[in-house]
């Protein structure tokens, strides 16, 4: 990667994982907005972008079969990062945008990025008619007047050595997590507010240096934005999003620190979602992948005693490596144990 | 054994202090003006590279418009169609004390090379306006509001900012002046072609790069550095073969006491590689000291002539220094070669007389002269046949190595006559005696003469550039007055403010173009008397300004004309037009761009919406326009040109070009003089054993010191006289060859008697000065040292 | 074998009556590293034209100080020196090379020939510069030398024997008073330096002129007319 890029990233994101947390969330919010408990999401004005907030991301995640059987994972992710607490036209705007894409298979793992600044076009999210962009890669809402304008997506995405077009369709409401969309993330009460859409299917076409393939599966959108969502002793997370063969899903995720701090999301078929309050979840590492010099737990074991759950996760491909200018490991998985089902995983700070 | 054998060779040198001082002299000297160069050429290598290295020019392809500005949006259409581009503006702007060029860049896209001057820093500071700048253009700056980095990663002259900032301060919001193409693009785009017809792309290592554009310049510089590395080791080859002649009784004595040849070879050569570790350091050194003193002139020059941005600082550089000592060793061993030759080839038990130079040579006059024959036909061939730099400069290094070789055979062939005619027996002698000698002195003197003649020639060609260049200046720059707007807006205003206000006013539009292949600029011409009365042409067609003005045809500079070979009627390829014939070429001097002139009709129909970049302006009443356009526009001073500081500018960079040129063939000439000088004085010790028996006949010492000294001017007077049509012909070359290939204008030959008289003065000076130290020696210490020639038989 | 004086000498070259070398108390001494050393301490010596002497003596004792003393080449520290009548004890530089080039020949071990003239040129060099050249009798010396038809060659390319005569017949076709021969067959071998020395005895008595020969040989010395020994600086009678 380039070392101009590197620095941009180590001065908005990480300016060092381990010491300061992962991707600069724990730094201090000088002049930025900080969540608040209590204050209600308005939509489709909460879609849209809040500048006066640090950081803030669009994030979907897919878990996909080929029309030749086998399993496939698609990330597409808008990060945006802000300089200063406002928006601004033309090129002082002090945000700035970051796109990933992460395409995963059994055997190989593919990633690409895209860095844009705001202000002038390159790059950037509108609430209504709802479109995230960066350069060709765009998350375009394709929903009824009627409809939320997340419940039907437009997904595109390009690197160097592959692409995916995908279809995203609601099958279900979304889903506020923690309490009512804030959701705190230490014992200390860092928080962000974040939402998800946990139950899309997914149609569409993955490009691979092999050929076309067509998929379909299902979909997650998290949608997070805060001003300092972790504290300073906290190094990073690990986190799923589980889809059960009985309709249900779960968030589930643990931030490392001092103390570890867990938070969770039980959501029925229905969209009924129970915030899981810390330490309700327990996450073993099972089995550690070396990957660009780090050991990385890549396969876990998650309990949750009191909703009697127990499961082991097995990647699709234990080298599911984002080696971007922030590096982590994101990758879909597959369960089995008291409960079976297909999910995604994202490890940050390692 | 080692030890004793190489303590035996060096005491030679104890006793012969000046010939060690004239070898060490000569080795440093050549490793001093050869490294120097090379570090010059180095510094101002490393410059192009930052410059290009900054955009990453060199490596990254990039899209310009043919007006050179285009709308940001065409950027952001190519980059949500996916192509990996990114944003930069570039333009002139008065930014505290200094004019400087302002490069906006987009640090979130540009390419990873603009790294250096960001790497370290705070990226949020970039963001909001901070500026990176080479030191030497801060300290040009000064104090400014502005916040400014010192960098060296940016080019000398140029401030490195955020795209947005540079667009504010160049007043031109929304444009961009070309984009960059990361080299891995993704797969399956939609062509450029399709997506931004009115874009041109170039190749990554294509169009106008400096290094390219300078080339001939350094190669001009490296010329001179090998002449005057090649007069260094005359002397070094002259101060080997005395000592080498000096010591034979001593070879075979160490031999006849069982000193194998291997070893006393290898000890030879180690001598020499002693002398050349020694000189060479020493050489560096002032190599050094002489790129320091010389660079500022040749990074003005180069800014001049290429605006290339060469700081004026020296670093040293690990890799000009070894390149330079590896050359002196080179050199020494050249030099040193034909002595060990000797050595391996020298009989144990042959008498240990001197040769007996002149009549042994005659062979190798014969092989001289078939060698000067050769080199000659090379040159006529290479001069009917070649059509590039480096036939150019072959064409010259052969006619020069043939003139050279020539020199001791006419010089021989006049010294002959010269005896035939003699009368008195002192004359007799006098003549034959420097024949003999000629042998000895003719290296020294092919220096002097490769010397003058590159000093007749170089100055011959600087000063009819000079006389043609003034002559041309005062038609070209005839505009009372030049203005340069500082954003297209201000143009217009000033446009409208001017036109009522002057008797004429010349915009000047250009844009980019390929012509004939070749980087260039399209420029739109307005039909006015100033520019029809003014503009010499070469080979016109009838009538050209009106068909000029009707759009019939376009005019070239001569460096397109002449390195396109093109001619008059012709048809030239103009990009967005079509192709036009050329009505003629219009010198351009000091342009390395290809150039054509369309009419300003013409050019506004197919490049519409072209900035205009400066007026020029036809005015009676300089001082009070300048004056109304600083109160009505606060236009600062270096925007404004008068036409006196526009000729005082251009004739400041002309001489500027040249001094370089100047410096190093007073250089070369001293070096050569001191070449004659060694070699005269290390004559002078054998000289006694030939003079003593003239003493002893009884001729005085006095009379013997002035002969001495009148053959020594002789001789240089037959050499200077040799080295003016060498020097001509090589001025020849310059103008008609060299300078058509490197810079693409030729230029008339114009003869200077005043300074070759001037010259000769300073040569044969410099000759009196070589000689007289020996001669006033042998005048003053004569007896005493003659008388030894006898002492010493026994 | 023809006498080559078949008409008299030329005025400017003529032969006066006094004595062709006449040295008086002379002295010379050199300063070295072990101090002042005499090399002559009062040597006196007359030497009437047609004769010839040898001086012999040790390496060191002095010879060729005297001889290059009684050339000109170098000055004495005391006494008086007369070269053909003429008291040149004090005389200018340019007045011993005037002296040197009519009056006085010299001829070396080392021959002394100029290289880069030809032998013609040679044999004639010194009596054109003292201005009393006659090419037919220079001509006829060569001839006696046995030089006939080697007169274009350079003296490299004559055998050491050749070049010794060349550089006899140099000195007598000037026809000086004196020639000074400071081991003239010293490179030569013992056949060719006697014939060497034949001729040279032989055609200065012819010319008239005197010959002062300085030899360590007393086989050499025993041919001249007569002999002087050279021991710390003084004259020894002969042995």
């Amino acid at each position: 990667m380039n070392a101009r890029i590197l620095t941009l990233t180590a001065l908005l994101l990480a300016p060092n994982a381990h010491a300061q947390g992962f991707a600069g969330l724990g730094t201090d919010a000088e002049g930025f907005a900080i969540p608040e408990r209590g204050r209600a999401l308005h939509f489709p004005a909460d879609h849209g972008p809040h500048p006066e907030y640090r950081i803030e991301w669009w994030y979907l995640t897919a878990t996909l079969t080929g029309a030749d059987g086998q399993d496939y994972g698609v990330q597409w992710t808008l990060f945006r990062s802000a300089l200063a607490p406002f928006e601004a036209e033309g090129w002082d705007s002090p945000q700035i945008w970051m796109g990933h894409a992460g395409l995963t298979t059994a055997s190989a793992h593919f990633s690409a990025e895209r860095f844009g600044r705001g202000g002038v076009g390159q790059a950037g999210v509108t609430a209504e008619p709802f479109a995230a962009w960066i350069d060709d890669w765009h998350m375009t809402s394709t929903a009824q007047p009627d409809q939320d304008a997340l419940d039907r997506l437009d997904i595109h995405a390009r690197g160097s050595d592959f692409s995916f077009t995908l279809d995203f369709t609601a099958e279900g409401p979304r889903v506020l997590q923690g309490d009512q969309g804030y959701s705190v993330k230490s014992p200390q009460g860092q928080a962000s507010y974040y939402y998800s859409q946990p139950f899309y299917t997914v149609t569409g076409r993955l490009d691979l240096p092999e050929g076309p393939v067509a998929v379909t599966g299902q979909g997650w959108l998290d949608r997070e934005w805060s001003s300092q969502a972790l504290s300073d002793d906290q190094s990073g997370w690990d986190w799923v999003s589980l889809a059960f063969d009985d309709g249900h899903r779960m968030m589930a995720a643990q931030v490392r620190g001092r103390q570890t701090f867990t938070a969770g999301t039980w959501i029925t078929p229905e969209g009924q979602a129970t915030p899981l309050p810390d330490g309700a979840v327990q996450f073993t590492p099972l089995r550690h992948t070396r990957l660009n010099g780090r050991d990385v737990p890549t396969h876990w074991q998650i309990d949750w005693p009191e909703g009697g759950l127990s499961i082991t996760t097995e990647p699709l491909n234990p080298h599911s490596w984002m080696d971007l200018s922030v590096q982590y490991w994101e990758g879909p998985l597959r369960f089995t144990g008291s409960h079976s089902g297909r999910g995604y995983l994202e490890m940050t700070g390692y | 054994m080692t030890r004793i054998v190489l303590s035996a060779l060096l005491s030679h040198w104890r006793r012969n202090r000046w010939q060690l001082a004239m070898l060490l002299t000569g080795l440093a000297l050549a490793t001093a003006l050869w490294s120097g160069i090379q570090a010059l050429n180095a510094e101002a290598r490393a410059a192009y590279a930052t410059a290009e290295g900054l955009l990453a020019e060199g490596s990254a392809a990039r899209l310009e418009h043919p007006t050179g500005r285009m709308d940001q949006a065409g950027y952001l259409r190519l980059r949500r169609a996916g192509w990996l581009v990114s944003p930069v503006i570039e333009g002139r702007a008065t930014l505290g004390a200094a004019r400087v060029t302002l490069l906006g860049i987009e640090p979130l896209t540009a390419p990873a090379t603009a790294g250096p001057a960001l790497a370290t820093a705070d990226l949020q500071a970039f963001l909001a306006g901070q500026g990176f700048a080479h030191p030497q253009t801060l300290r040009e700056i000064g104090a400014t509001g502005r916040e400014l980095r010192a960098s060296d990663a940016v080019p000398v002259g140029t401030v490195l900012l955020d795209i947005g900032t540079a667009q504010r301060l160049l007043g031109l919001a929304g444009q961009i002046t070309r984009l960059t193409l990361a080299p891995d693009q993704p797969a399956g785009l939609v062509p450029l072609a399709t997506l931004a017809p009115d874009l041109r792309l170039t190749p990554p290592g294509e169009g106008a790069t400096l290094g390219g554009l300078t080339d001939s310049f350094h190669l001009n510089l490296t010329a001179f550095g090998l002449l005057a590395f090649a007069v260094g080791l005359f002397i070094v080859h002259s101060a080997v073969g005395l000592a080498f002649e000096q010591r034979r009784a001593m070879f075979r004595t160490l031999r006849a006491l069982g000193v194998p040849l291997r070893h006393l070879a290898v000890c030879l050569a180690g001598e020499m590689l002693l002398f050349a570790i020694l000189a060479g350091a020493f050489g560096l050194v002032l190599g050094y000291l002489l790129a320091a003193s010389l660079l500022p002139d040749v990074a003005l020059t180069l800014r001049g002539l290429y605006g290339a941005p060469v700081p004026g600082s020296l670093q040293f550089n690990p890799l000009w220094a070894l390149a330079g000592f590896a050359m002196t060793l080179a050199g020494t061993a050249l030099a040193g070669a034909q002595a060990l030759w000797r050595l391996w080839h020298m009989p144990v038990l042959a008498p240990a007389q001197p040769r007996a130079w002149a009549h042994a040579s005659a062979r190798g006059m014969r092989l001289q002269a078939l060698l000067a024959l050769i080199l000659a036909a090379l040159a006529v061939t290479l001069a009917l046949a070649g059509d590039s730099l480096v036939t150019g400069f072959a064409l010259l290094a052969a006619a020069l190595l043939a003139a050279a070789l020539t020199v001791p055979l006419l010089l021989a062939l006049g010294l002959s006559l010269a005896e035939k005619q003699a009368r008195s027996p002192v004359a007799q002698w006098f003549w034959a005696d420097s024949r003999q000698n000629l042998p000895r002195l003719s290296l020294a003197l092919m220096a002097l003469m490769l010397a003058l003649a590159a000093n007749i020639g170089v100055g011959s060609m600087v000063a009819s550039f000079r006389a043609t260049f003034i002559t041309w200046l005062d038609l070209r720059l005839v505009a009372e007055v030049t203005v340069i707007p500082d954003s297209p807006a201000q143009a217009n205003a000033l446009y409208t403010y001017l036109t009522p206000r002057t008797d004429a006013i010349l915009p000047m539009q250009r844009v980019e173009a390929t012509l004939a292949g070749q980087p260039g600029q399209i420029y739109a011409m307005r039909d006015h008397a100033t520019i029809r009365d003014n503009w010499p042409l070469i080979d016109p067609v009838r009538e050209v300004w009106d068909r000029l003005a009707a759009a019939e045809g376009v005019l070239v500079n001569e460096q397109l004309y002449r390195r396109a070979g093109l001619a008059t009627g012709d048809m030239l390829d103009l990009p967005g037009i079509g192709a036009l014939p050329i009505l003629g070429a219009y010198p351009d001097y000091g342009n390395p761009l290809a150039q054509a002139a369309l009419t300003e009709t013409l050019f506004r129909a197919s490049y519409p919406d072209t900035p205009i970049r400066q007026f020029a302006l036809r005015t009676k009443d300089a001082p009070a326009l300048i004056a109304a356009l600083q109160d009505e526009f606060g236009l600062s001073a270096t925007q404004i040109t008068d036409q006196a500081q526009a000729k005082a500018l251009s004739l400041a960079i002309f001489e500027r070009t040249f001094l370089i040129t100047g410096a190093l063939n007073v250089l070369t000439l001293s070096v050569a003089a001191l070449a004659l000088f060694a070699a005269l004085v290390t004559l002078a010790g054998m000289r006694l054993a030939q003079l003593a028996p003239l003493w002893a006949m009884g001729l005085t010492a006095r009379r013997l010191a002035g002969l001495e000294l009148a053959r020594a001017l002789v001789l240089g007077a037959a050499t200077l006289a040799l080295a003016l049509p060498v020097g001509l012909m090589l001025a020849q070359v310059l103008l008609a060859v060299i300078n058509v290939q490197a810079f693409g204008w030729r230029l008339p030959l114009q003869f200077f008697p005043a300074d070759w008289a001037r010259l000769g003065l300073w040569a044969m000076l410099a000759v009196f000065a070589a000689a007289a130290l020996p001669a006033l020696r042998l005048w003053r210490q004569g007896p005493a040292q003659l008388l030894r020639v006898f002492a010493h038989e026994r | 074998m023809a006498r080559i004086h078949e008409k008299p000498a030329n005025s400017a070259c003529a032969a006066a009556h006094s004595p062709a070398l006449e040295l008086h108390e002379l002295h010379k001494g050199f300063d070295s590293a072990e101090g002042r050393v005499e090399v002559l301490r009062g040597v006196s010596l007359s030497l009437p034209r047609g004769t010839s002497m040898a001086l012999t003596g040790e390496s060191g004792s002095g010879k060729s100080t005297l001889l290059h003393i009684a050339a000109g080449l170098e000055q004495a520290d005391g006494g008086r020196i007369s070269l053909a009548g003429q008291d040149m004890t004090r005389a200018s530089d340019a007045a011993q090379a005037q002296m040197r080039r009519g009056q006085v020949g010299l001829i070396f071990q080392q021959f002394n020939l100029i290289p880069s003239l030809t032998v013609g040129a040679n044999l004639a060099f010194q009596a054109r510069l003292a201005g009393c050249h006659d090419a037919g009798f220079t001509e006829r010396l060569a001839a006696r030398l046995g030089l006939d038809g080697l007169a274009r060659r350079y003296p490299e390319q004559l055998s050491g024997g050749q070049q010794q005569r060349v550089a006899i017949g140099r000195c007598l076709a000037a026809r000086p008073a004196l020639v000074l021969a400071d081991e003239p067959t010293g490179n030569l071998d013992e056949a060719t330096g006697d014939a060497v020395l034949s001729l040279m005895l032989a055609l200065t008595a012819e010319a008239g002129a005197a010959l002062l020969l300085v030899t360590h040989s007393p086989r050499l010395a025993a041919r001249c007319d007569g002999r002087l020994h050279l021991r710390k600086g003084r004259i020894e009678a002969s042995p």
